[in-house]
């Protein structure tokens, strides 16, 4: 997983509260058997005047102008500032995974919905939740000023506006410890590979018949 | 304090404690089909990670594989690819794989056993809810998501917290007719289909003890329509003459070493469980699901229950969606319910002694002509030849039944076979949710034999009449 140390990213607002994760990557795209290229179907339905599917070519697509991460003041945004209760719905991982091949790293709301901020950790996403008041001011001073950008600093939990304002964020600091270092789930179960290896060399010395292995077709 | 069996195999598998009551849990068995793998490979290969014991692994294609015509090939692009992608990345990876055309293809449920491959004590996974089937040997089995494919493919092993201990203590003898699909049908209408969320859940009793491996893998597959992630079963000679001389079984010494350590395997009679439930098996009569959850579940001489009856407001609106579903009206006998299709079938009730005990019914009588599709989906490719042999496949198909090659076929609908919008199904498998089987079907879960009985009548019989 892609270390998350300082990210200095333009700033996208999406004024909608409860978005689901059906609208972040709807589900015609689930049928798919991998796990990247989804950053082109993501919010495929808002992004876009026609409907999308595995298969058809995103370069035909119509885009919809109105939808604010289409507009070009918020094109290569990394950062996205969203309302309550972002990424409420199924537990789909394929959305943090749409998201972040979308080119977000960073998602600033007031709350979100709890299998989709775990699932952002699993990714490499940083969902950060700054109260009501503060995403208010943030998303006033986004629409002011062109070109918007923050600077997130993981190390020392700080957001910095444009105009040098600090704004304080929280995490769970085992969380912080692992997107610092960029340790996915797997990579912090494999701290303990010497650990598993003996385990493993015990268990099967002790009852062999474990790891006998399914014979070949005709053998 | 004694232990229970399931706190037995959990603590022969704990690598680690760690925070939060989090243990790292070793794997032994990893059961693979084709739709919940393709992405977990594909996150190893991004990550530049191996696979930890490719031997542990054992995968076969079920979920979207066709059940007719498979000399044409899969003519479903997006189930071809899922196929062709798990013989590549087993193939890739050197783990052992039975293709479509390997006489031992067939649910993973039903393969795993039949293969030796799952053997009491073990802790096996499968991205598949119904991996609980498995505990019917004594081994601790779940289903996991495909993030948690991978994390097993690169680690052998799971981070999760240990849940809690339930007995479900099923005394006395089934009366003739009445199958272990009753049992466990009957066990999730008294204790719901929450009531063994969060706990592992043992099953034990003489009537369970009567049980052949057949039925304990019927009675497990279920547990997690009860909620539990698991259902277990304690080791004892029916289980030991299940699994003599089967592929993956052990031989000679290892034999009688591995029988040593498997007879420890059961809950130790001071062993303390949080919850009991205590079942009379002598009241139990053969059952039928009348709406959209398995709890909704009643004896074939009952009545579809009327919600205004109900108290309790949520229950109620739960029935009346249920029956709105369903197009039923309340008090209707179950036995004037008229069906369209029949689906033996399923990870539940697609083994030999199902195939046997429907084909009991069906021997000698037609598919009542009301019935548009009565099909027969043997659980694997050697319970298909198992049958042939035995001549159940002309049975079935002189009553005008269809004989199918193995999968999962008509339980999620994923392939072909389908219920389509308003069909009413007698199915075998264990889900009878809104579009399981096919968008706008009706789903009744039943025993192989009711589900025989209700092919040749129309519409639900007591099965029993037939004997
Ligand atoms: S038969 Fe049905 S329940 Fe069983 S593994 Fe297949 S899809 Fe799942």
């Amino acid at each position: 997983m892609e270390k998350f140390t300082v990210l200095n990213g333009l700033v996208a607002p999406l004024d909608r509260a409860n978005v689901d994760t059906d609208a972040i990557i709807p589900k015609q795209f689930l049928k798919s058997i991998h796990r990247t290229g989804f950053g082109a179907f993501c919010f495929d339905a808002w992004r876009h005047l026609d409907r999308g599917d595995i298969g058809v070519d995103p370069a035909s697509r119509r885009e919809n102008p109105d939808f604010e991460l289409n507009k070009p003041r918020y094109r290569g945004s990394s950062i996205l500032l969203a309302r309550e209760n972002f990424g409420c719905g199924s537990s789909r991982e394929h959305a943090p995974w749409a998201l972040g091949q979308y080119g977000i790293r960073v998602i600033i709301a007031p709350s979100f919905a709890d299998i989709f901020f775990n699932n952002c950790f699993k990714s490499g996403l940083l969902p950060i939740v700054l109260s009501t008041t503060m995403v208010d001011r943030l998303f006033a001073q986004v629409e002011a000023e062109q070109g918007y950008r923050l600077k997130v600093d993981l190390e020392h939990k700080v957001l910095e506006t444009p105009s040098g304002e600090c704004i304080a964020f929280d995490i769970d600091a085992f969380r912080r410890h692992r997107l610092l270092n960029g340790i996915d789930d797997i990579g912090h179960t494999l701290l303990d590979a010497d650990m598993i290896q003996a385990f493993e060399r015990r268990h099967l010395a002790a009852m062999p018949w474990l790891s006998k292995r399914l014979a070949e077709a005709g053998a | 304090m004694g232990k229970t069996l399931y706190d037995k195999v959990w603590d022969a598998h704990v690598v680690k404690h760690g925070e939060d009551a989090d243990c790292l849990i070793y794997i032994d068995r990893h059961i693979m089909h084709e739709v919940t793998s393709p992405q977990a490979f594909e996150g190893l290969q991004l990550a530049g990670r191996k696979i930890w014991r490719a031997s542990s692994v054992l995968a076969t294609p079920d979920h979207n594989v066709p059940t007719v015509n498979r000399a044409q090939g899969m003519t479903d692009g997006i189930a071809a690819l899922q196929v062709s992608t798990l013989v590549d990345n087993c193939r890739s990876n050197e783990i052992p794989f039975i293709g479509l055309d390997d006489a031992r293809q067939g649910i993973v449920h039903v393969v795993g056993p039949e293969q030796g491959a799952t053997l009491p004590g073990m802790t096996i996974v499968c991205g598949d809810s119904h991996t609980s089937t498995h505990g019917a040997f004594g081994a601790l089995a779940f289903g996991i998501g495909t993030s948690d494919v991978e994390h097993v493919l690169a680690t052998q092993c799971m981070v999760m917290k240990k849940s809690r201990n339930m007995l479900v203590r099923v005394e006395g003898t089934l009366a003739a007719g009445v199958t272990a699909k009753d049992l466990v049908l009957y066990v999730i209408g008294v204790i719901g289909t929450a009531g063994g969320t969060g706990h592992t859940i043992e099953f034990a009793g003489s009537a369970i003890r009567a049980l052949s491996m057949e039925g304990r893998m019927t009675v497990c597959n279920m547990a997690i329509e009860a909620g539990a992630r698991a259902g277990m079963i304690a080791v004892d000679d029916t289980t030991l003459e299940y699994l003599k001389d089967r592929p993956c079984a052990p031989v000679g010494a290892d034999w009688d070493r591995a029988v040593e350590v498997w007879k420890g395997l059961y809950s130790d009679p001071d062993a303390v469980f949080e919850r009991v439930v205590d079942i009379d098996a002598s009241l139990i009569e053969p059952q039928v699901s009348w709406g959209t959850s398995p709890e909704m579940v009643l004896p074939v001489g009952g009545h579809i229950p009327d919600p205004a009856a109900e108290s309790d407001p949520v229950r109620r609106e739960a029935m009346t969606r249920a029956l709105a579903y369903m197009d039923l009206a309340p008090l209707t006998p179950i036995t004037a319910i008229a069906i369209d299709k029949v689906f033996i079938g399923s990870c539940t009730n697609a083994r030999i002694e199902d195939l046997r005990a429907a084909a009991r019914v069906v021997e000698g009588r037609r598919v009542a002509s009301s019935v548009t599709l009565a099909m027969v989906v043997p659980g694997s490719g050697l319970v298909k030849a198992q049958a042939e042999r035995e001549g159940l496949d002309r049975i079935f198909v002189a009553a005008g039944f269809e004989w199918r090659e193995p999968g999962c076929s008509m339980c999620l609908g994923m392939n072909d076979d389908r219920l389509s919008p308003g069909e009413r199904c007698a199915a075998t498998s264990n889900r009878n949710f809104e579009g399981r089987q096919g968008s706008g079907g009706r789903t009744h879960l039943v025993s192989p034999q009711m589900a025989a009985a209700a092919a040749v009548s129309g519409r639900f019989v007591d099965a029993r009449s037939f004997a």
